[in-house]
């Protein structure tokens, strides 16, 4: 008679854990220049093997390869985008001191993936509308927004655009095609499709770009968008940042081992690529394909950002619990701002001693946002909005129920 | 009782078709109205609701989804924040629980946490209610899992007249709206008398729907039928339950169409309480933490000193909604009668009640 084992729940772990250094072999990586480069209306089974491999322009040596190089970046592009980059990282460092200063509740840094969504914006059109998740305030550095009025949303004082409604972080800036944020993940990935769908009703040129986590992916809003996009070929492009780290829960456990996230969007019908999202060139020349293709109403892209939460998931979490300290210096992809930086010096665009300048101006331009947001009051000085304002925009119009309740609250 | 601002010609419409003629009327004076949802396209809906819009107005305006609620109105969401104004069907209103997240947390939330940046000027139809043997999920009246919601408007019309008054309002309304439609209601009135034929709205006056343009604010109840002894709050098809009940009871019972579930019209309901001095509310929803227990909290808040008797409540029992003792289920007008006599007989102010001290409460 045959034995029959019993059988046993595979729970995935990741390899590292403190103290364990990781194994990164799991990565499925490809040396830069080795992805092709498909026609733009190329169908989702000429790319299906694209979802499986890496597409990157940026060698070991900071030399652009491979045909994702072409067309070359404008280099005043690239250096803004540095310059970018390196704002970002900076805003962030010193919105973490304001947290712990108990300047704000909480603060969430984007930590290593800086050239996502700067290369992405500097891809996209003015018009063009982004649903992001919390960690892509590098959407609206690299557009210019000011960083007091990003700031003020932080500290929630009176100059605060959302009224000290929002938790920090979750900011809403219509102007610069930033999607008010949700602490609910993935519900502004099926909504991106949605808007994407009306500007193909109303017969806009304007595309939708969809922000997620690896995490998230796990949440049923993901494969409904998705569906929506692949059914009424949205123009939208759905990005998945797969920066390994769910909270304490590693990417395996949304999914993610032995397969790829862009192989979800193969499996729905939709053309997807992966590619290295540390690599700024790489990430400025796939959203710009995936833009173009739907712009040209050629349909939605999906697009595996591969990276590393180089950070705690916020200021509430303390990765030395889950996972090694020394986690980011083994990355395989490295840190996005010395890609580039390297990059750019190869080409003779970028210094040593203007990185430092940079850094300093960045700094000084950082610290004086910070004074000037303060001085509109921060969450310790309690310099908020109104409290009769807690009533508004709940409707376009105050019911009387509202009405009532304000009166009792006696504002 | 409503608010008429069209001259057109009036004919006898049924609810469906009154509901169709609400979208057809707002699809062609608004060009960022759109309808989808499972069904409703080429289809034409499985209640034919939306049966001729595709062919008239295109794919683009009026089209089939995916069987995906989430979906369906995580999309409307997006393209109201386009600029849109999407009127979405969740095919039965007991299906609308995998898209609360998108519901709750997203529709009723985004002018607030935007502080007016973005809208969801959604209308997501819902046929609800029992009385047809529709069993667990064909028959459920989710309403107090709307009204519980702040950001949201929830409404139920209870005959075609008003169906297409206040679907017209509610699509027009920049707050989304979770407009939920008795399917007992769809071809005649009901008044919970299963066994005897059901009489189609063309024999009804409030079945003569005008052909254009009408809106019935939001808001606003209607007094379904005027009453000296005792105040009925109720919506949907319990309006014709109440209205059989005090012809069956000779109770001269007010019977009060809330028509907008919340927000309300708070002013019509006070003041017919105060009038009456006695409140029997009533609903086909389960009744732990069902609206009803609201609406029995605000007649206590706002007319307590005017009650002359405790404020009963009549609801579907607390339990799902069962196949085959589904008359057992549904408030019947025996049972709305039977309550009408409780706060009429227990009612120690009011002279010639019959009320005796020592009866007390209990049954």
């Amino acid at each position: 008679m045959r034995q029959t084992k019993p059988l046993r729940l595979h729970v995935p772990e990741p390899s590292g854990r403190p103290g364990h250094a990781t194994d990164f072999s799991y990565l499925r990586l490809a040396p830069a220049g080795e992805a092709r480069k498909p026609a733009l209306d190329a169908s989702v089974h000429d790319t299906s093997d694209l979802a499986y491999t890496l597409i990157r322009v940026l060698d070991d040596e900071g030399t652009a390869v491979g045909p994702w190089a072409e067309p070359a970046i404008d280099t005043e592009l690239l250096r803004h985008g540095l310059k970018s980059m390196i704002k970002t990282r900076i805003y962030d460092a010193r919105m973490l001191i304001a947290q712990r200063q108990k300047k704000m509740s909480f603060y969430m840094l984007s930590l290593g993936e800086e050239a996502i969504g700067t290369a992405q914006i500097l891809a996209l059109r003015k018009g063009d509308m982004c649903f992001p998740s919390y960690r892509q305030q590098d959407l609206l550095i690299a557009q210019g927004v000011p960083l007091v009025d990003m700031m003020c949303q932080l500290f929630s004082n009176d100059k605060d655009r959302l009224k000290g409604r929002q938790l920090p972080v979750m900011y809403s800036m219509r102007d610069y095609g930033f999607f008010s944020i949700s602490g609910n993940l993935a519900t502004q990935f099926v909504q991106a499709v949605g808007w994407a769908m009306a500007s193909a009703i109303k017969g806009d040129t304007k595309i939708a770009s969809a922000w997620i986590g690896d995490g998230a992916t796990a949440a049923s809003d993901f494969q409904t968008a998705l569906t929506f996009a692949h059914v009424y070929q949205a123009p939208v492009i759905l990005n998945v940042i797969n920066n390994q780290w769910a909270i304490s829960s590693f990417q395996a456990l949304a999914g993610g081992e032995a397969t790829t996230f862009a192989a979800r969007g193969i499996g729905t019908g939709i053309v997807s690529l992966r590619a290295d999202g540390n690599d700024f060139l790489a990430v400025h020349a796939v959203s710009k394909w995936a833009a173009e293709r739907a712009r040209a109403n050629l349909g939605p892209t999906l697009i595996e950002w591969v990276s590393y939460r180089a950070g705690p998931h916020s200021t509430s979490d303390d990765p030395s619990k889950y996972r090694p300290a020394n986690d980011w210096s083994r990355f395989p992809l490295g840190d996005p701002i010395e890609r580039l930086a390297q990059h750019l010096k190869q080409i003779g665009a970028w210094s040593a001693e203007e990185h430092k300048q940079v850094q300093k101006e960045i700094e000084a331009e950082v610290v004086a946002a910070q004074k000037e947001a303060e001085s509109h009051g921060t969450l310790a000085n309690g310099q908020a909005s109104s409290v009769a304002t807690m009533f508004e925009d709940v409707y376009k119009d105050m019911p009387w129920h509202l009405r009532r309740q304000r009166q009792q609250a006696g504002v | 009782m409503s608010e008429h601002t069209s001259g057109t010609q009036s004919r006898p419409m049924t609810m469906i078709q009154a509901l169709r003629s609400a979208m057809d009327v707002m699809l062609a004076r608004d060009e960022n109205v759109v309808i989808f949802g499972q069904d409703v396209g080429y289809f034409g809906g499985v209640f034919r609701c939306t049966e001729g819009l595709q062919a008239k107005y295109g794919k683009t305006r009026v089209f089939d989804a995916p069987i995906s609620e989430g979906g369906i109105v995580g999309a409307a969401v997006g393209m109201g924040a386009y600029g849109l104004r999407p009127v979405v069907e969740i095919q039965f209103a007991d299906y609308f629980y995998p898209a609360t997240d998108q519901i709750v947390s997203e529709a009723a939330r985004l002018r607030y946490r935007s502080a007016g940046e973005f809208i969801a000027p959604l209308t997501i139809r819902m046929p609800s209610g029992g009385g047809i043997y529709g069993g667990q999920t064909h028959s459920q009246s989710p309403e107090a899992l709307f009204t519980h919601v702040t950001g949201l408007r929830t409404v139920m019309p209870s005959n075609p007249y008003d169906a297409k008054g206040l679907l017209i309002a509610a699509i027009e309304c920049d707050d989304p709206v979770i407009f939920l439609e008795p399917k007992r209601l769809y071809n005649g009135p009901f008044d919970g008398h299963h066994d005897q034929p059901v009489v189609p709205w063309s024999k009804h006056p409030l079945g003569n729907v005008p052909e254009g343009y009408y809106a019935i604010p939001l808001e606003s109840a209607a007094v379904f039928r005027k009453g000296a002894d005792l105040t009925v709050l109720t919506y949907g098809t319990m309006v014709y339950v109440a209205e059989v009940a005090a012809r069956e009871t000779g109770v001269d019972a007010e019977i009060i169409d809330l028509r907008s579930l919340w927000p309300l019209d708070i002013d019509t309901v006070v003041s017919s309480v105060r009038k009456t001095g006695r409140c029997v509310v009533l609903h086909e929803a389960t009744q732990t933490s069902g609206f009803g227990a609201e609406l029995a909290t605000l007649v206590q808040e706002h007319c307590f000193y005017h009650l002359e008797a405790p404020i009963e409540r009549v609801a579907g029992w607390d339990t799902p909604y069962p196949h085959a003792h589904e008359w057992a289920y549904f408030p019947s007008p025996t049972r709305v009668g039977n309550a009408f006599r409780k706060v009429m007989d227990e009612s120690p102010g009011r002279p010639g009640s019959g009320f005796a001290p020592t009866s007390g409460r209990g049954e």
